[in-house]
């Protein structure tokens, strides 16, 4: 019985491998979006945002019937891969998603770290990516299939080096940075280098690696350097450690950070010890205006916090993604006529209205766009403090 | 270097240098008697911390607060992370006593691993923070003048150094002056022919899960309420940094871990602190744990068995 069965088999499953590998002749049933976030790991809130984030941006687009490409709605889903916070993670991730689950663009990973390796999967494999919060120029950098959806380090850099010594008067600085990870190297670099232009001291520059959690030597240092404001670009979850430990050791100048910062899980970490801090970021959440309001208070009322920054980056970002694929005009269902189209179309997208601002995207795929101080105000609330533009941006 | 900086780090050493002590006692303690290198110690650790959360929500939310609510919840986690502890060794490594030592190593890793994704699929990857168990002022600095320069330490930093040392003597006490200590000592000396005397193999085994997992879990609560992010992969690098204190302190011998953790938690400290010196700026934090691992590793190699260990000779 087996043996006449044999030949059916064989027949069926070539037919299967046939229709899997060419799906319709006349284009796709929907739109795969792949998600590549760190669920878990050192920064598992980030992971959350972006899921929470992309999940409202894709039920508005399909409660209004899909996504509309030419005249004809496509419902798009997502698909989630978690790069568990690490490099290698963010590798597989993106190889599963673009060679497996044949997305048609992917967004994230999010983290530089993370953002850097899977951006060379993403380019060797020509499809396209965004990465919404990776602000590292090595991520987009001789990569036509990468763009981001946030400023980068040398702009926030200066950003951060001109309100420490405007701002805050600061004529010595000091920095604490992990020099294992790509985000926080890169933007004390660029801190460092444009404080010093600007006729600045730093007087101390100290590193740890990741995953370190006592920092008393490293402070101890910066305490006997007595400097005026100290910078640390770290992640939401070594930043209460540091200015903890910073101000149990009697370091008592203001502390400075980055976009990183923005967690609600900071203050929660933090308590008492952050307020009064300041750092640069993509948004302020507590009085925002409009579009950005209306995603806020969605997102408030259906997960219970306010978003983060990455959270609206990512909403930006799937609504780039969106735009791009319209402008794109028709989708023929070969996947690698369709990634070029989009890419292209990415390329192209200029004065998008996004909920954290205005965006034109450079030739290397990375948006003008302004960037804002934020103050941790007595109540642990972000409170929008400054806006600092690039030049001729407002 | 003044001598405020100087005492500053001595401070911040011997405070970081007595958790790493504690964790190190675990793997001694365990090796000492069953030849055995508990991989899992380190996520036994990440364990107490977070029984310690627990127990410290449920009393702060009952309103028991400081200094009860500390003691019962170093306590609490301590005879909880003993039963976890014991728990494993009866179901993992007692019915692997006769096999090959490999295969028990390899189950170490696996009940490693296994700790960190039950903690993970139970708790999620959010960080959690202790809830306040202190006074507010033991967190604030307090200032000391030293020939014009300051020197700032917490009340919680004395209190860690302080526990961690009682907790250290009274290890001593049991290993040096009771029968279960004796026993403990004299398995560690002849495997096959002190249970031939007539000493429960089985119980001092026991016994030894009880003291290395509720060290590791004082040293988790104390470590929570200093570095105040409790998550599944904690115990990964601690505990690697413990076991390697206990490596060059000289596995299986109880001073060796606690003078194996004093140096490790000195040389992370002073490599950075003595960048200091314009002479020795090529030490800046970058290098803090080239240097330190290369020094302990200078230590190994002058002295194979660690600090206080002895060779062991095998008869072929």
């Amino acid at each position: 019985m087996f043996k006449k069965a044999l030949p059916l088999i064989v027949v069926l499953s070539a037919a299967a491998l046939v229709l899997t590998a060419c799906p319709t002749a006349k284009g796709p049933s929907e739109i795969l979006i792949g998600i590549n976030a760190e669920m878990t790991g050192d920064i598992p809130k980030v992971g959350e945002g972006t899921k929470y984030a992309a999940e409202i941006a894709v039920e508005e687009i399909n409660s209004a019937g899909g996504l509309e490409v030419g005249g004809k709605k496509y419902p798009v889903k997502i698909i989630i891969e978690d790069n568990e916070s690490t490099a290698e993670g963010a590798t597989a991730a993106a190889t599963k998603l673009i060679t497996q689950d044949n997305v048609l663009i992917m967004i994230g990973a999010q983290a530089s770290k993370q953002a850097i390796p899977a951006g060379q999967v993403a380019n060797d494999n020509e499809c396209p990516m965004i990465s919404p919060w990776s602000t590292n120029p090595r991520t987009t950098l001789d990569r036509p299939w990468v763009f981001r959806g946030c400023f980068l380090d040398p702009f926030q850099g200066p950003v951060d080096a001109k309100f420490a010594m405007d701002e805050l008067g600061a004529k010595k600085a000091a920095v604490l940075y992990d020099v294992a990870s790509d985000y926080p190297k890169g933007l004390a670099e660029e801190f460092k280098k444009a404080f010093e232009a600007m006729g600045g001291q730093v007087v101390a520059f100290e590193t740890f690696t990741t995953k370190d959690k006592d920092f008393s030597a490293q402070l101890t240092k910066i305490k006997a350097a007595e400097p005026d404001v100290l910078f640390t670009p770290q992640y939401y979850d070594e930043v209460p450690l540091i200015v903890k430990q910073a101000r149990e050791l009697g370091i008592t100048c203001p502390i400075l950070g980055s976009d990183s910062w923005g967690s609600a899980e900071l203050m929660k970490l933090c308590g008492d010890a952050c307020k009064g801090s300041f750092f640069s970021t993509h948004y302020a959440a507590a009085g925002a205006k409009g579009k950005t309001k209306e995603f806020i208070d969605k997102y408030n009322a259906k997960y219970g916090y306010v978003p983060d920054d990455v959270g609206a980056l990512t909403y930006d970002t799937m609504y780039i993604a969106f735009k791009a694929i319209q402008d794109c005009g028709k989708l023929t269902g070969d996947l690698k006529t369709d990634r070029k189209c989009v890419c292209d179309a990415l390329a192209k997208i200029k004065n998008f209205e996004g909920i954290t601002g205005r965006m034109t995207f450079t030739e290397e795929g990375d948006p003008i766009k302004c960037a804002v101080i934020v103050k941790i105000n007595d109540a642990g609330e972000f409170e929008f403090y400054k806006s600092a533009c690039p030049e001729g941006m407002e | 270097m003044t001598l405020a900086f100087f005492f500053q780090q001595l401070l911040n050493a011997v405070q970081l240098g007595s958790i790493y002590a504690l964790i190190a006692l675990g793997y001694t303690l365990v090796y000492g008697v069953l030849r055995l290198i508990n991989f899992a110690h380190g996520d036994i650790f990440m364990a107490g911390a977070f029984i310690g959360y627990f127990v410290a929500t449920l009393l702060v939310g009952v309103g028991i607060g400081w200094p009860w609510g500390f003691i019962l919840t170093l306590l609490f986690s301590m005879i909880l992370t003993a039963l976890l502890g014991v728990g494993i060794e009866r179901v993992a490594y007692r019915p692997l006593r006769t096999a090959p030592r490999l295969s028990v190593v390899v189950t170490a890793l696996g009940v490693g691993l296994l700790l960190e994704h039950i903690a993970l699929g139970a708790f999620g990857a959010s960080r959690r923070n202790l809830p306040p168990l202190l006074p507010e002022t033991w967190m604030q600095s307090v200032e000391i003048n030293i020939m014009g320069e300051y020197l700032s330490f917490t009340w919680l930093k004395v209190l860690i150094i302080v526990i961690s040392l009682l907790l250290m003597i009274i290890l001593q006490v049991i290993v040096r002056r009771t029968k279960a200590g004796m026993a403990m000592r004299a398995i560690s000396y002849d495997k096959f022919a002190v249970p031939l005397m007539g000493v429960p193999m089985d119980r001092i085994i026991a016994i030894t899960f009880i003291l290395g997992p509720s060290l590791a879990a004082a040293a988790g609560v104390m470590y929570a309420t200093q570095y105040p992010v409790i998550e599944p992969y904690m115990g990964l690098l601690v505990g690697w940094q413990a076991f390697i204190a206990a490596v060059v302190g000289g596995i299986g011998d109880i001073r060796g871990a606690m003078v194996g953790g004093f140096i490790l938690g000195f040389v992370q400290i002073f490599v950075v602190a003595l960048g200091q010196f314009p002479a020795l700026s090529f030490l800046s934090s970058t290098y803090r744990d080239l240097v330190a691992y290369a020094l302990l590793l200078i230590i190994l190699v002058v002295k194979p068995t660690g600090i206080f260990g002895v060779a062991t000779r095998q008869k072929v």
